[in-house]
């Protein structure tokens, strides 16, 4: 499994990562030239505001999460998928300061001051990563003045960021929290070529939107294919109303984003030799675009057809670019051997598929004959009711497959909704698996999580007890359910 | 034409009746989820003349019977899928393809039965399901080619049907359909219920508030009244003048003589409450559907004796009129004895199988013969055909459903579906392109295979 997930990360993805830590300590990083350097030359005698060079600043909106209050955890006795291809029996997994310390079987010692969860006859998992989600941005109740998702004023908005649209007060997060989801990337919608930045959420109840978010995950692009982007402007009699017009979209696009960087790398090659030098406007969808290019930025690119992923493929290409995920990918196993030589994940659902043109083709097998081909399969929700039981949805896939002939079994699976949208989203490093080392965001079930009756008992999200089923303590309620009809309790 | 299929079917029953064992099948070694009579664990059910003629754990397959060995695993009758657009619609966001919503001209006298499509290829989806029958239902309003751009994958979520609301207060008629492979005729009932959408929904319809909605609906069927008492002076034009056209009122005229169901779609415990008054007053039958705050009102849709039909995963307070839905809203109705029937998608291209939601409503307090009941026995008492589908017994129509392991589980798949005693294809289009893709190729492409 290890191999696997290793010959999936391709070059690009490992500059990605890279260069993901870099964004972290920006400031300090000595490839960074910024303006608060004293010039060289006293005829550069006023510095750049920072405000105007997108360099200065590559965090400006920084993560303030901080793990809830945890203890040791050491969960004895249950069945656990570690999502790197083994399944333990009588498994130990034990949780520390908010890590995963120890994995294994009955044999694996126990820290004295952790507190025993006897499980068994339960199973554990890493926690669950929805790799497309709209909470927050078309939160409950869905009503006109909470429609934050799209942009549609410009096929073009890669400026604007998902995180400043989402109401951390949406109810739906306690939903997915009770699903076992634990990480979500939350995306703008697909009205548009470029719909803007998707932000890397912690599934934690927090008061603003830094409060939640993945301390040192990428940022993510949207981009939509086919249908939505033409007739939601096609419409309007603008430009693009064809799927030639979207992919001449990209390519402007595209071209302007390199002419961009490269006015900046020259701009800051002759600060740097202390000449005097014009900055270039700053331009916020640039930058998005500019952050792709440089592969500080993943992107998530909604594309239901196998034609037209693989002309996106094309694109990537032209533009030296990496496409991380196909989302709603109900084509992918025309194309599987194409996505597993790209290194590009499919983000799918179980069995959709056949709701509009572009989307006829889905099949019950899509998973498990991507699966068998070596490509990277994610199960994604885009659904509020869907993602609170995406380990069904895992399960659905692999009975489609089983019907197919295909059997893939429980301990590979695991990895559609927890490794691989972890590496599809460049957090692999840090959640995914159940290793030590990485953040304890696990997932205690009543049962196999494949199973139609099992539920999530427990969730810990840095080892920190985050849900549970039996102990109204830990049954978060967000601030619009307050004195509401249900108050906000949703199961027994 | 429906009689002349109803006359075929009956004809071919008496004719195998009289004797003929070349159409009989025995499915032996099955677990046989009877549903009104409990388990078999191990037995042999024969299917003949369309009907189920015998079952039980010591029935021995007739002579020249085709012998099934289920080797132990499930059989159960097939499912009863309540509330979709199944063979009125074909591709959701394809306008042209949608004969499920009524539109501006036609309101309560709306037909589905005309738009049902025996080609359509989500009927073999269906039947992969295991559904052999669906209750297809109008919406209110005009369907577009588009939804909501940020879920247009979502068919579940708010708004994302694909329909405009128009001022149409009601949706039109249902019908009950039965997914039998190359039959012409799949409508089984039509007319069976006549649907209205109160609530959010319908206060929209009716100019904005819910005092409107159900002034409109009691003034609706007061005229329905007035109409069947004067259909002669009606054609003089010597009556008073009605809110509705004559089309509309015929098919308000069941309703208010009680002979045919009102279906409502409503989802606040209030407007519920409301609901079951009008019922009353009006002394008309009703089914309501949706109906996320049911629980809070239980006691008196079982007193009511309404059945309610839900879908199980429904938990979010997706507008204001559903702010208290459950997990265990089935489960809470079935405790105080309300009759309930589990729905899933309505479209079966956005497919959640309702299989599916059976065991998800186990999950949460149901028991598993509940949920099963609840996608069998009890829709079919809903929508009136308990007679013929909806349980194994002598006597029934050989609809009937042979498992790869538990019907409510999520990796189980139909291996085999019976109806009318006939094995169904299982060839969906989803199958055909799996099977295309699954292959090697041999330096041609795809399309040759």
């Amino acid at each position: 499994m290890r191999g696997y997930m290793a010959s999936l990360r391709g070059p690009s993805i490992a500059s990605v990562t890279g260069a993901a830590l870099l964004l972290v300590g920006c400031v300090d990083a000595p490839a960074v030239k910024t303006p608060e350097q004293p010039p060289a030359k006293p005829a550069e005698a006023v510095p750049l505001p920072r405000a105007l060079d997108p360099y200065s600043n590559l965090d400006p909106y920084p993560s303030t999460y901080r793990p809830l209050p945890s203890q040791p955890v050491a969960i004895v006795g249950a069945t656990v998928l570690t999502a790197t291809g083994q399944q333990i029996e009588n498994g130990v997994v034990v949780l520390a300061e908010g890590r995963i310390v120890a994995v294994g079987d009955a044999a694996t010692s126990i820290p004295a001051q952790a507190q025993r969860i006897d499980a068994r006859g339960k199973w554990v998992t890493p926690g669950i990563i929805d790799a497309h989600s709209h909470l927050g941005v078309y939160p409950s109740p869905g009503v006109s003045s909470r429609q934050d998702g799209n942009e549609m004023t410009n096929p073009n908005t890669a400026g604007v960021w998902a995180e400043h649209s989402v109401w951390p007060q949406d109810p739906a997060f306690q939903r997915a929290r009770a699903g076992g989801v634990t990480t979500l990337l939350i995306l703008p919608g697909s009205g548009n070529l470029f719909g803007g930045r998707s932000v890397t959420l912690k599934n934690v109840p927090a008061v603003t939107v830094r409060d939640m978010k993945f301390p040192g995950a990428p940022y993510g692009l949207k981009m939509a294919c086919g249908e939505n982007p033409k007739r939601s402007y096609g419409m309007k009699g603008q430009a693009p109303s064809t799927a030639m017009g979207n992919v001449f979209g990209y390519r402007k696009a595209w071209l302007d984003a390199t002419e961009y960087a490269r006015k900046w790398a020259a701009y800051r090659a002759r600060v740097a030799k202390g000449e005097q030098a014009d900055a270039p406007a700053r331009d916020l969808t640039l930058d998005t675009l500019a952050g792709v290019l440089a592969g500080e930025i993943l992107i998530q690119n909604h594309c239901y057809r196998a034609d037209e992923m693989a002309t996106m493929i094309d694109l990537a290409h032209e533009f030296g670019l990496h496409i991380a995920a196909f989302h709603h990918a109900v084509e992918a196993y025309k194309i599987a051997p194409l996505l597993a030589q790209e290194h590009i994940c499919a983000a799918i659902w179980g069995e959709r598929g056949g709701m509009k043109m572009e989307a006829m083709d889905g099949i019950g097998a899509n998973a498990a004959l991507l699966q068998r081909a070596g490509s990277c399969v994610i199960i994604h929700s885009d659904d509020t009711i869907l993602m609170q039981r995406l380990n069904q949805e895992a399960a659905i896939a692999v009975g489609a497959g089983l019907r197919a002939g295909i059997d893939i079994p429980r301990a590979q699976a695991i990895a559609w909704i927890t490794a691989n949208p972890a590496h599809a989203l460049g957090i692999d490093g840090q959640v995914g698996t159940l290793e030590p080392g990485k953040m304890a965001d696990v997932v205690l079930w009543s049962g196999d999580p494949f199973s139609v009756y099992t539920v999530a008992e427990q969730v810990f999200i840095d080892g920190a007890l985050a849900y549970d089923r039996h102990d109204a303590r830990f049954q978060p309620r967000s601030d619009f359910e307050l004195g509401q009809p249900g108050a906000g309790a949703f199961h027994p | 034409m429906r009689f002349i299929a109803t006359a075929f079917a009956a004809s071919a029953f008496l004719f195998c009746d009289a004797g003929s064992a070349t159409d009989a099948v025995a499915i032996v070694n099955a677990k046989l989820e009877t549903v009104t009579h409990g388990t078999i664990s191990s037995g042999t059910l024969v299917m003949q003349g369309g009907k189920i003629v015998a079952l039980g754990a010591n029935v021995r397959p007739p002579a020249g019977a085709r012998v099934l060995d289920a080797a132990g695993r499930t059989v159960t009758p097939g499912l009863i899928a309540s509330s979709t657009n199944l063979t009125v619609a074909e591709v959701n966001l394809v306008a042209e393809t949608r004969d499920d919503a009524g539109g501006d001209r036609v309101s309560a006298g709306f037909d589905v039965q005309y738009g049902v499509n025996p080609e359509s290829t989500l009927l073999a989806v269906a039947r992969e399901t295991g559904v052999t029958h669906a209750i297809v239902s109008p919406l209110v309003g005009r369907a577009e080619a588009f939804a909501d751009e940020h879920d247009d994958e979502s068919m579940q979520g708010g708004g994302g049907d694909g329909v405009t609301a128009l001022p149409s207060l009601f949706a039109g008629q249902a019908a009950v359909v039965r997914l039998m492979d190359g039959e012409p005729d799949l409508v089984m009932r039509a007319r069976m219920a006549v649907v209205v959408d109160l609530g959010q929904s319908g206060a929209q319809h009716a100019g904005g508030s819910r005092g409107a909605t159900f002034v409109l609906l009691q003034s609706a069927l007061a005229d329905a009244r007035h109409y069947a008492a004067h259909r002669a002076d009606y054609d003089r034009g010597a009556t008073r003048t009605y809110g509705l056209p004559a089309f509309d009122l015929e098919a308000l005229v069941p309703v208010v003589e009680g002979r045919t169901p009102l279906l409502v779609r409503v989802s606040r415990a209030a407007d519920i409450r409301q609901a079951l008054a009008l019922a009353r007053r009006e002394h008309v039958r009703m089914i309501i559907e949706d109906a996320q705050e049911a629980w809070m009102v239980a006691d008196e849709i079982a007193a009511a004796r309404v059945p309610v039909v839900l879908d199980p995963q429904d938990d979010l307070p997706r507008s204001f009129e559903s702010l208290a839905a459950r997990l265990d809203n089935a489960a809470r109705l079935q405790q105080a004895g309300a009759t309930i029937a589990i729905k899933a998608s309505r479209n079966f291209n956005s497919l959640r199988p309702i299989r599916l939601n059976a065991g998800t409503a186990v999950a949460y307090g149901l028991t598993r013969a509940q949920a099963l009941a609840a996608i069998t026995i009890n829709p079919a008492r809903i929508w009136g055909i308990a007679a013929r589908a909806g349980s194994l017994e002598v006597g029934k129509d050989a609809d009937v459903v042979l498992w790869s392991g538990d019907p409510l589980e999520t990796m189980t798949f139909a291996q085999s579906v019976f109806i009318g005693g006939v094995e169904q294809p299982l060839n969906s289009r989803r199958q055909q392109l799996q099977e295309r893709y699954s292959q090697p190729g041999a330096g041609y492409p795809p399309a040759y295979r």
